[in-house]
């Protein structure tokens, strides 16, 4: 216990001296990073256009409401698109991540080799942002539906191979014994002792991503792969304000929505 | 020689199903068949253009083969440390900002109509996708790296002020009971019953929304609010394949890295 001896009189202390030489180090430190940030932040901006913000914070909103209610009637076909690119979306990415976590997980990996690949697939998935394998896949594939769709389910490969093979690696080792005891192959091993014991929580988890996937869905469109974003880029261009404010309930409705399914969903399953 | 009886099929054993009652299952399974078929039959696939994509998805992957790293290494450099400063900047003010704002939303700290107003905050904030918030902020304080800022803390603020609320509903009451038996005010409480009990998990959440950060900071560039998002986009457009890939190649180890980091340095808190 870290206690300094001043005079005669003992003094506790919560961290030796060593340490707390370290903690404050470590605030100096993080507090000099922030600042020259900021310095680098600042020099970038043009303040006299932060100035007049709550100028044109309410004349934006001004401006967004009242919304222009009857542009509803054109959204409907870019809602049903955004709905379709999350789902088929969702279900692409489950269908490569469901075999990739298999290779993934260190208890059913077939080879480690194989293991670091699959590793490797699911941390490049991650890293990129569903809107910018949407930019590469709209100049592959060319606007519309079916680059957003690769593009929420390469996203959607990471986060949920990730998670998939997190929980195959938790399961219990007792059924794998049991089944193997009784002579089944590999595969029947996989699908009698492990599936059973993963198969609710990838499920809560592939209904977890739909649910952020309607949310990235929105706004794969402003570069061109379909959706509600198509419209709200062609909104924003144009300077048609009260039809962004349309949009924005839209999506919040849409995204709320969708949220209350999927927490749901994944209460009754769990 | 007594003969074997055949095993009667009634007897087998069966896998049970993922959903017990057979008909919330047939309706569900025939539900998501139809909606299926309607999904695929919305997606317009031009196969010209499919074809003429192959083509260039193949100059694409030859380009990150070969990426150019250095003719645009200035303008790649200068994208890349204004995420960094973004991320770092966003992350600092947004765990400054969502600590109060967490405490607001506890049901058990706050009174209803702060609950209320924190809890429409944190929807708010989590309902938008970044960009979209990042269009917002971009029209309030004009184009640069101050409305990206904005954008990462404003999505800083719904995620971890959401955490930490349900951290905090469900601390230990026992310890607040004592404090608050010493007659120490709200402050106090909060300092000495409340905050030891959230405060790691709510450093491990901030470091983890770090990562988050660094991958929303390169893609809020794409509508003007700063940040290497721009500089991609502006490659993709300009079919600057090589270019493009090398912002990639700079994103995903910048990713990892902080990843690899963030992952140590959250482990050694726990």
């Amino acid at each position: 216990m870290p206690v300094r001896q001043i005079d005669d009189r003992k003094l506790w202390q919560r961290y030796d001296t060593a340490t707390r030489l370290r903690l404050w180090g470590g605030w100096i430190g993080t507090t000099l990073v922030v600042f020259v940030c900021w310095q680098v932040i600042s020099g970038a901006t043009r303040w006299e256009f932060v100035a007049d913000a709550p100028q044109q914070l309410s004349q934006f909103i001004g401006r967004m409401f009242p919304p222009r209610w009857g542009y509803l009637n054109e959204l409907w076909l870019p809602l049903w698109d955004t709905l379709n690119i999350a789902t088929l979306g969702t279900l692409l990415g489950l269908g490569i991540a469901f075999p990739l976590s298999f290779l993934a997980a260190q208890n059913t990996t077939p080879h480690p080799l194989v293991r670091y690949v699959a590793l490797l697939i699911i941390v490049v998935s991650r890293s990129v942002n569903s809107l910018i394998w949407a930019l590469l896949l709209v100049a592959i594939i060319g606007p519309g539906v079916l680059a957003g769709i690769f593009a929420i389910g390469l996203r959607s490969i990471g986060f949920m191979g990730k998670l998939f093979y997190e929980s195959i690696e938790e399961t219990s080792r007792e059924p794998v014994e049991a089944i193997t005891a009784t002579g089944a192959s590999p595969l029947q091993v996989l699908s009698y002792s492990i599936l059973p014991q993963v198969l609710p929580s990838f499920a809560g988890v592939s209904i977890f991503r739909w649910d952020i996937n309607i949310r990235e869905a929105t706004v794969v469109g402003l570069v061109g792969a379909g959706g509600i974003g198509l419209n709200l880029n062609a909104s924003v261009n144009a300077l048609q304000w009260s039809q962004v404010g349309m949009i924005f309930i839209v999506i919040f409705v849409v995204v709320l929505f969708s949220e209350w399914v999927s927490a749901r969903v994944r209460q009754a399953i769990i | 020689m007594a003969s074997i009886a055949p095993v009667a099929t009634s007897r087998r054993w069966r896998k049970p199903p993922l959903i017990r009652n057979p008909l919330v299952r047939w309706v569900t399974v025939i539900g998501a068949l139809t909606y299926l078929v309607l999904a695929i039959q919305s997606v317009t696939v031009n196969p010209e253009r499919l074809a003429r994509g192959i083509q260039r998805g193949q100059r694409i992957l030859a380009a990150f083969l070969q990426p150019d790293f250095v003719s645009r290494w200035s303008d790649i450099q200068a994208g890349i440390l204004e995420s960094l400063t973004m991320t770092v900047i966003a992350t600092v003010i947004g765990i400054i900002i969502s600590i109060p704002i967490g405490f607001g939303a506890a049901r058990n700290l706050a009174p209803l109509p702060i609950y209320l107003f924190c809890r429409a905050l944190i929807t708010l904030s989590r309902t938008f996708q970044e960009v979209i918030i990042a269009i917002v902020f971009v029209v309030m304080f004009g184009f640069g790296p101050f409305a990206g800022v904005c954008t990462l803390v404003f999505a800083t603020v719904g995620f971890l002020s959401k955490l930490l609320a349900e951290d905090i509903e469900e601390i230990d009451p026992a310890q607040v009971e004592a404090i608050r038996a010493t007659g120490a005010s709200w402050l106090k409480l909060v300092t000495y019953a409340v905050l030891p009990q959230v405060s790691p998990r709510l450093v491990g959440l901030g470091i983890y929304r770090f990562d988050i950060n660094l991958r929303e900071s390169a893609v809020v560039g794409i509508v003007g609010a700063g940040g290497i998002g721009a500089t991609l986009q502006t490659a993709f457009n300009r079919y600057d394949y090589d270019v493009a890939s090398a912002i990639l190649i700079v994103i995903i180890v910048l990713v990892m890295a902080t990843e690899l980091i963030s992952g140590v340095v959250r482990a050694r808190l726990q």
